[in-house]
């Protein structure tokens, strides 16, 4: 592998640089830190040609990414499929839309498997042999999955409610899955405590800043399957609106690398009404997020008290974009119009993420005459009870082609 | 024992002295590390730091003070 690039991990608020190592928070101001990069180092070496040349996952932009030897965990992760969506644009009266497509991530159908490779990657450079973390459900399968291919131990530990089929995501792993009485919040709240008596690598704690640059590879791919360009508009769902920033930050890395040019890019946040806090900060001016108690069927985007909520907000206060959300009845709507359109079954933060784009191109905040890329960053097939009772039941009938006649007539199809 | 926290203090709150009713209440050191306050809400990274009991208690008083008590190491990003 060549150099790493990795200089150190600094403080988003006071700047304060720290030697690489598992620790997510700066010891003199409390603030979030991020792992920052000699990028004068990567000048003239780190080109289209060389990422061209690599196999097509997340990797293929390693430099950029925070470790140090060649990845030891999802190694095969990243590189989805960036649709034209033209049935799409049709319904949406646009002219230039896609969908990065992170429902078909390797190996667990979420864009989570990103983040994780990176982390778990990490946490095994540093010695850990004990993976675990906070969920809201696809994280969960992500570690499980991971950690079982890579032969690290694993716990997770997700709200008690959660959908069955992200548990069983996690459980067919392997992993050992504890289900905490309350919400994601509170089970932060058990986490963190386990993660500082434990001395285990948890994704989302101790290792969070490497975890979240892994996010930065859906914005490297974008940008190179549009034909090394940015878009003009990108659209996130946003939980703690850690996407928000990376995606951000990986146009800004690529920019600032001459690997595409300056496209004024505009970054958007989705969320669900009965969880929005960062879009109700962005709608209402202000940078301050107040915390709420989240209750939406977007239980992947359910986080009442957003860790990046301040950055978030900055990002698409800076880039010009805006944010929306919208009630959980929309969120269904835009699962069925994203499957009926296009055949993507998104889970329901693809539905958020749809829903909230179509409410800002209809209300001018999103431009139809120019590119707009939406992230779809889950599988509806773990979510299915959030759709179950809005989907058509089979009509029954005997294996009788009379009984079969009498339903086409019934939807007007002619007999031939 | 030391515990790094963020209060989050609501419209109803932001203007009342807590911290200081916190320090006269329990015999803990409060230290603020970083603090943002506006008119509607206030952001507070606070180190408190006594007898584990004593610091529970008064975290615990935060809260039936109705201001958002949120540990540092638990402000974890998405899942």
């Amino acid at each position: 592998m060549s150099e790493s690039i990795v200089r150190a991990l600094k403080c988003r608020e006071c700047g304060q640089e720290y030697d690489i190592a598992p620790v997510h928070v700066c010891e003199f101001c409390f603030g979030p830190l991020e792992v920052a990069y000699d990028y004068d180092k990567l000048q003239g070496k780190f080109t289209r040609e060389l990422i061209e040349s690599r196999p097509q996952t997340m990797w293929r932009y390693k430099e950029l990414l925070p470790i140090d030897n060649d990845p030891t965990v999802g190694a095969q992760n990243g590189f989805t499929p960036l649709v034209r969506a033209k049935n799409l644009e049709k319904v949406l009266g646009v002219s230039e839309l896609y969908i990065k497509n992170d429902s078909v991530c390797y190996p667990t159908l979420s864009f989570k498997d990103r983040v994780v490779s990176v982390a778990l990657s990490k946490a095994v450079e540093f010695g850990f042999t004990t993976v675990a973390c906070a969920s809201t459900g696809n994280l969960a399968g992500s570690v499980a999955a991971n950690a079982a291919a890579a032969g690290l131990e694993s716990y997770v530990f997700i709200p008690h409610d959660l959908e069955q089929g992200k548990v069983l995501g996690a459980g067919i792993f392997g992993t050992k899955i504890i289900g905490i009485r309350g919400k994601y919040d509170d089970v932060n709240r058990l986490c963190s405590e386990v993660a500082g008596k434990y001395g285990w690598a948890f994704v989302n704690v101790n290792v969070r800043p490497f975890y979240a640059e892994g996010s930065k590879s859906l914005g490297y791919e974008v940008m190179e399957q549009l034909g090394w360009k940015a878009p003009k508009h990108i659209v996130v769902p946003m939980a703690s609106g850690s996407l928000c920033t990376k995606v951000d930050k990986s146009i800004k890395e690529f920019i600032k690398l001459g690997l595409i040019e300056d496209n004024g890019t505009a970054v958007y946040g989705a969320q669900a009404t009965g969880c929005s806090p960062i879009a109700k900060s962005v709608k209402e001016g202000t940078d301050l997020i107040h915390p709420v108690i989240a209750d939406t069927i977007a239980k992947s985007l359910a986080i009442g008290n957003p860790a990046d909520g301040y950055y978030a907000n900055r990002v698409i206060n800076e880039s010009g974009g805006w944010a929306e959300d919208i009630s959980d009845q929309e969120v269904i709507d835009a699962m069925k119009l994203l499957a009926e359109t296009e055949g993507i079954f998104a889970e329901t933060a693809g539905g958020v993420t749809l829903g909230c784009a179509k409410k800002m191109i209809e209300s001018g905040k999103l431009p139809r005459d120019e590119s707009i890329v939406l992230c779809i960053t889950g599988n509806g097939l773990k979510t299915q009870e959030a759709i179950a009772d809005e989907i058509d039941k089979p009509r029954i009938i005997d294996a009788s082609l009379k009984e079969f006649d009498v339903l086409a007539k019934a939807d007007g199809v002619e007999n031939i | 024992m030391k515990q790094r926290v963020y209060l989050t203090f609501s419209e109803a709150t932001v203007r009342e002295p807590i911290i200081w009713k916190l320090a006269r209440e329990f015999d803990v050191i409060t230290n603020i590390r970083t603090a943002e306050v506006k008119e509607h809400m206030g952001l507070v990274g606070l180190e408190i730091e006594g007898e584990q009991d004593i610091v529970d208690a008064a975290l615990a008083w935060l809260v039936q003070q109705d201001v958002h008590v949120e540990p540092i190491e638990q402000n974890v990003i998405e899942g």
